[in-house]
């Protein structure tokens, strides 16, 4: 490894740690700005007792000073403590482990699908610019990013509503049943919220993959290889796509964020019992350690990926490092 | 379908090639009118999108005195179909959809242009400040900057519209903390370049002060590059503001696009099967985001043709620029 791309990685992994520290403190802070103490918000009492709210102040350390509050409670988050949620007494994080373990195959898909679908019509609109083709496919992509994503979903649920599932994750009060039974029944679940997603992102990723094929094809090897007689199938994917998967596949990575907006709103359309659904939820009830909760592990990880992203794009092209 | 002539490097370059012939064979004595009408036949498609939203700028403004029926009283009946009355039917209350849109989009647009004019004044300054000086001041400027871009903008606008409380000036609040950053970034590498142009070393040379020559020669000469991000923050800022308002944080006393779709849901518009009480807020919102686009684009295009394939990855969404990294990008 060079020293150039050492001190590169160096670079982004102090810049991620910096930014993750921001927001553990921005978190602490914002929720002290909250109308009510803890107590009063964790008694959940108009009137509880001197005793009660003492008890309470002393088991969660809110008589020390704010400083001290603050370092207790960066420890308890290093040791995985993220509280416990007002609404169902359990830990923040064990509600927050399933619900992720029921969002990420949904978007998942939804991603997968849209990967594909947006580099073949991004690939085709730019290959056949300026033909009705080309416009049919980038006013489609246009359409699909400007629609609300919630809105979209309502719309996939008015269209498709009496074919599919439009609620939840199973079918309810059905007991028994093979695994292959219940895998299916999940998949019908999963269609219409991860097709939202699906839209939302084809758009995007269509008009992205169709700027990076067009300033390919532009390229002195793009007409190289086409004086020598290179097929013109061969020519989009060995020549063109592959450099363009470069601008591609970083700005995927980047989007990470934008799906986690999405997965917000699909899943509250949808009552997809996932993050989303739980942010939702946390709102309405005003269950505040969930939603401090869910708000670190969503703005962590796209901080995470974001810092993949931008390692992956050192790696592909040598020259942003250098 | 919609014009998007404008997305085609080719089809767009042409028409401007038209456009600049024609000035110059008209000379310079030709009528500001003249030139004006040269330079927006190069760009329909962006005249398309101010005619768009400037329709729905007009029908916000004048909504209560063209809207044909109460906003708050029932006027027909509940879900009733479109009709010649009710053009687009009612709501679950009898309200008529026609009139409640107008109201939305009021608000609407009013959460647009404030947010749009908030982040107008970060970007700007971060971007000249940042492009200006350059070194330190720009590093620590940019790094922020990143550290803006990094957010998923969802989630912490949640957390602050939901710790603050609803009201339509916190959802602003909440909604223009996060849209300045990529007016920021591209302000920034145009004043970076025009830092070293010709008249503005000629100035310096003269004795000018840093603060006269950002005055009289930078910020007039981003002042468009401005109005082209800003027209895009509107429609971002309608577009956060239907999520919010879908997720419970819109203000409750006051109707929005968002409010409308959020209610429709709510309150059995799709197993009831009324289309009408959800389809049209959502075109309202493509269309304006579709029409500040293409606003955007003409103007930027207009400015700097060379950026013209890859801006909109760069521009649209808070993505971070293809061009360059680090201190370089644009």
């Amino acid at each position: 490894m060079r020293s150039g791309t050492l001190d590169y990685v160096v670079k982004r992994v102090a810049f991620a740690l910096v930014t993750i520290f921001i927001v553990l403190t921005f978190n602490f802070v914002l929720f002290r700005l909250l109308p009510g103490s803890a107590v009063t918000d964790l008694s959940r009492v108009p009137n509880a007792s001197p005793a009660l709210r003492e008890a309470l102040a002393r088991e969660f350390g809110l008589a020390s000073s704010k400083w001290d509050q603050y370092l207790a409670y960066l420890d308890q988050l290093f040791h995985g403590n993220l509280g416990v949620s007002y609404v169902n007494q359990q830990p923040v994080w064990d509600n927050l482990r399933t619900d992720v373990a029921n969002t990420v195959p949904m978007v998942a898909l939804g991603t997968v699908v849209a990967v594909i679908a947006g580099i073949t019509s991004g690939l085709v609109s730019a290959w056949r610019r300026r033909t009705p083709a080309d416009y049919l496919l980038t006013n489609s992509a246009i359409a699909f990013y400007s629609f609300p994503t919630q809105w979209l979903g309502l719309m996939l649920i008015v269209l498709f509503g009496s074919y599919l599932p439009t609620t939840g994750m199973t079918t309810p009060f059905q007991i028994g049943g093979s695994f292959w039974q219940q895998a299916g029944d999940e998949l019908q679940h999963m269609i219409l919220p991860s097709l939202t997603i699906a839209l939302t992102l084809y758009g995007q990723y269509t008009l992205v993959v169709r700027s990076a094929v067009l300033e390919t094809l532009g390229e002195d090897y793009v007409l190289t290889a086409r004086a020598k007689g290179v097929r013109t199938r061969r020519l989009l994917t060995r020549h063109v796509l592959r450099n363009a998967m470069l601008p591609i596949v970083t700005l995927m990575g980047l989007s990470f964020g934008y799906i986690v907006g999405g997965a917000l709103l699909v899943e509250t359309v949808f009552t997809w019992p996932g993050i989303g659904l739980a942010v939702y939820q946390a709102v309405l009830q005003r269950d505040y350690p969930m939603l401090q909760g869910a708000f670190l592990l969503l703005t962590i990880s796209v901080v995470v990926f974001n810092l993949l992203a931008d390692l992956l794009y050192a790696r592909l092209d040598p020259r942003v490092s250098g | 379908m919609l014009p998007v002539a404008a997305l085609d490097a080719d089809a767009d370059s042409d028409a401007r090639t038209g456009g600049d012939t024609g000035t110059g064979a008209s000379g310079t004595g030709a009528s500001a009118g003249a030139r004006l009408r040269v330079i927006l036949r190069g760009h329909r498609a962006g005249v398309v999108g101010a005619v768009i939203l400037l329709a729905f700028t007009v029908l916000a403004i004048g909504a209560p005195w063209f809207a044909p029926y109460s906003t708050t009283a029932a006027s027909g009946a509940v879900f009733a179909p479109p009709s010649l009355h009710h053009l687009l039917g009612t709501n679950d209350g009898g309200i008529d959809m026609v009139s409640l849109l107008m109201a939305g989009g009021r608000i609407s647009m009013l959460v647009g242009f404030s947010c749009a004019a908030i982040a107008a004044v970060p970007g700007l300054l971060i971007g000249v400040l940042s492009g200006y000086f350059g070194g330190v001041v720009d590093t620590v400027l940019m790094r922020v900057t990143d550290f803006f871009i990094v957010l998923p903008t969802v989630p912490v606008m949640i957390v602050i519209a939901a710790v603050w409380g609803p009201s339509l000036l916190h959802l602003i609040v909440a909604i223009s903390v996060l849209l300045w950053t990529s007016t920021a970034r591209v302000i920034r590498a145009q004043v970076k370049s025009l830092r070293e142009r010709t008249f503005v070393r000629r100035a310096r040379t003269l004795g000018m002060g840093n603060t006269r020559v950002i005055f009289r020669h930078i910020v007039p000469n981003v002042a468009p590059l401005l109005v082209a991000n800003s027209v895009v923050a509107l429609a971002l800022a309608i577009f956060y503001e239907t999520a919010l308002a879908f997720l419970g944080l819109g203000d409750p006393t006051a109707t929005s696009w968002g409010t409308i779709i959020e209610d429709a849901f709510l309150r059995t518009a799709i197993s009831v099967g009324a289309w009408w009480a959800i389809v049209p807020p959502g075109i309202c919102v493509a269309l304006v985001v579709i029409g500040a686009y293409l606003v955007g684009q003409s103007i930027e295009d207009e400015l700097n043709p060379r950026l013209k394939v890859a801006h909109f990855s760069a521009r649209f969404w808070s993505f971070r620029p293809l061009v360059g990294r680090g201190s370089e990008a644009i």
